[in-house]
């Protein structure tokens, strides 16, 4: 018997029984559709957070003075001043791992608005470091190099320094304060943060020149660190590489010396991150073979009916000239018919259920092709072998007793 | 003398039932010739059932040799008796085992459809032929529970016919019909039978032998009478007596 009549004998037999065989692909359709809803749902979500750390900065660097420990003796980071701003210029033309350089020196004192004061920080920078951090100016804009070369006494002010300083809700653009006596001009105004997952106000910070920091506030000629960002989040250890070496040279270290310097990466959050969406993955993958399973079981058992109430019907079957191999494969094709069926059904339905998702709660979701042809695989896979101990009970049946069977 | 198309030597058939050995056939021998009408009569429990699978090669005998057609069925495996069947015996059940939900059409064509050597054009045409003969032209594409009992075994009768066996095997095949339709189907039968048809019917119902050529009895899984019917009544005369309650 060849395999067209036994695809038309098995789609003849479905159709006697509807509602039956809908039921039973029921099964399947959900075990796919959730398989293929759950990894978009799942990969949507794991692009979410990827994006919120590197929102948060995963490609982050930070290059501290002072190394480790000197001559056995651990440093205050305070007390070095390895950093000078001739490295920050050699690492800005070197280093190609590095999106974005900028030095920070820092000094605490209080802002003064006519009658209003704020105790706060300023952050000496260069331009790069609103990109480094994932800052964005809300008006106004960034000071240039053009101002750190002329250590113009600009300023850039977060949210909270303004509620401060201009409770009247005036835009402070354009205005001057003061810091510990000396007058800046604001020339931007960052976007709120809000708090970062440590409790910080992310708002409260002020932002000038560097050069203008370091000349006029602090009359130091060295830098406190520097902040980069690495190309890309797995450029990472290849950045530190090279700031390691550019900087050794720099400061003319011998190959025995220790640095005298410390660069930092972002690494534990983006391992915390990995491990989280391997999780993740790996629990979504549970739930989909878990309820092919049971769609798989469905299978058995309808097949496993299916062959007992048609006892007859086999029987008639191989005595007209039926083999055992013949009604193997006739109820083997039901069932493969029944799982890809199903298989087909439940990927409309998944990415049908995807899309829904996300037009409903705005979750990111990226539907994946590998879910679909895997689903598509593993119910296929589901009905042979489901289907396999019914088919072969079929095959093995005396036609003889068959027949007589009530 | 006509082509010998059975022949059986001294078969036996031992069951083992509960550790007891059961003997259903204790020795038959006989042989059919083509164009033979033979009814193979025994009460229940006189082993007409195990001869009748014999024949049907649906068993095998425990000893004695079977011949069908010239080849000898005893030592043949599973699928060569499957194939045996399909070539050359069709049967025809008691309760018909139509295909539910089934046209007649394609109840017929099901034998073919297990032949690889029948081509899908071949099956229809065939199948029509067959259903024509038994007088169902005008329900080709009626489903099997759209019939009654008589159109039902008449379909059943197309579908032994349709691979044109060399053997018509009838298990009981009027045991359901009222006797009216019992004789419209015994004329069927008697008509294939003048066709040349080989015809085995096995029945308890004694009437019946009187339609046939051959009457084979058996009791306790022996032959005790094998006669020819000299005097074969003709079922259509019985059936156009019989008082028509449609009218």
């Amino acid at each position: 018997m060849n395999l067209f009549n036994l695809l038309k004998i098995a789609i003849k037999a479905l159709g006697n029984n509807k509602l039956r065989g809908f039921l039973t692909m029921l099964g399947i359709i959900i075990g796919v559709g959730s398989v293929i809803t759950m990894l978009a749902i799942g990969q949507g979500s794991k692009q979410s957070i990827k994006a919120q750390i590197s929102q948060m900065g995963s490609n982050m660097i930070m290059i501290m003075p002072g190394g480790e420990s000197r001559g056995g003796v651990r440093q205050s980071a305070d007390a070095m001043q390895t950093l000078k701003p001739a490295d920050y210029q050699a690492l800005r033309d070197n280093c190609e791992y590095i999106a974005g350089i900028s030095p920070m020196v820092n000094s605490s004192g209080q802002l003064v608005n006519g009658a209003n004061n704020y105790p706060s920080s300023v952050w000496g920078v260069a331009p790069d470091y609103l990109d480094i951090r994932k800052l964005e100016l809300e008006e106004g804009s960034m000071f240039t190099d053009r101002d750190i070369q002329s250590a113009r006494k600009v300023c850039i002010l977060g949210r909270t320094v303004i509620d401060n300083l201009f409770p009247d809700g005036s835009n402070p653009v354009g205005k001057v304060v003061r810091f510990n006596k000396i007058p800046f001009t604001v020339i931007g105004i960052l976007k709120s943060k809000g708090y970062n997952s440590m409790g910080q106000d992310q708002d409260d910070v002020v932002i000038a020149p560097y050069s203008t920091i370091m000349k006029r506030v602090l009359s130091i000629d060295y830098i406190q660190g520097l902040f980069a960002s690495a190309v890309a989040e797995e450029k990472t250890q290849f950045a530190i590489d090279e700031i390691t070496e550019i900087l050794r040279r720099q400061h003319k270290l011998r190959d025995d010396e220790d640095d005298d310097f410390t660069v930092r990466s972002q690494k534990e959050l983006s391992d915390m991150m990995s491990t989280t969406s391997d999780l993740l993955t790996m629990l979504l993958a549970a739930v989909a073979g878990i309820s092919l399973l049971v769609g798989g079981i469905g299978i058995m058992n309808i097949m496993y009916v299916s062959v007992t109430e048609r006892t007859r019907e086999i029987g008639l079957r191989m005595s007209i000239g039926a083999r055992g191999r013949d009604i193997l494969a006739q109820f083997l094709i039901e069932s493969v018919i029944i799982s890809v069926t199903g298989g087909i059904i439940g990927v409309l339905f998944g990415v049908g259920a995807a899309l829904l998702v996300q037009t409903l709660f705005h979750l990111n979701v990226e539907i994946q092709l590998y879910s679909i042809v895997l689903s598509f695989l593993v119910c296929t896979v589901t009905g042979i072998f489901f289907g396999w101990y019914p088919a072969k009970k079929a095959s093995r049946l005396d036609p003889i007793e068959a027949l007589r069977y009530e | 003398m006509a082509k010998e198309i059975i022949r059986l030597d001294n078969i036996r058939r031992t069951f083992i039932v509960g550790g007891e050995e059961v003997h259903a056939l204790r020795g038959v021998s006989f042989a059919i010739h083509e164009g033979e009408f033979v009814t193979i009569m025994g009460t229940s429990g006189s082993g007409k059932s195990t001869l009748l699978n014999i024949l049907g090669c649906l068993d095998t005998p425990t000893s004695g040799e079977y011949y069908l057609d010239g080849v000898a069925v005893r030592t043949m495996g599973r699928n060569d008796r499957a194939m045996l069947r399909n070539r050359k015996i069709g049967f025809v059940f008691q309760n018909y085992n139509l295909l539910a939900k089934t046209t007649a059409l394609e109840n017929v064509e099901l034998p073919l459809l297990y032949n690889s050597a029948v081509s899908a054009r071949e099956r229809a045409r065939r199948a029509e032929e067959a259903l024509v003969l038994v007088g169902l032209k005008e329900r080709l594409y009626h489903k099997s529970n759209q019939m009654s009992g008589g159109q039902m075994q008449r379909v059943a009768i197309a579908r032994a016919l349709v691979n044109d066996p060399v053997l018509l095997l009838a298990d009981e095949a009027t045991g359901n019909l009222d006797t009216r339709t019992s004789y419209s189907i015994l004329v069927l039968f008697q008509e294939l039978f003048a066709r040349g048809r080989t015809i085995i019917f096995v029945t308890h119902n004694p009437e019946i032998a009187e339609f046939s050529s051959r009457n084979i009895v058996l009791r306790d899984g022996r032959i005790i009478s094998d006669e020819v019917n000299p005097n074969i009544r003709s079922a259509k005369e019985v059936f156009d007596a019989l008082p028509n309650d449609d009218n």
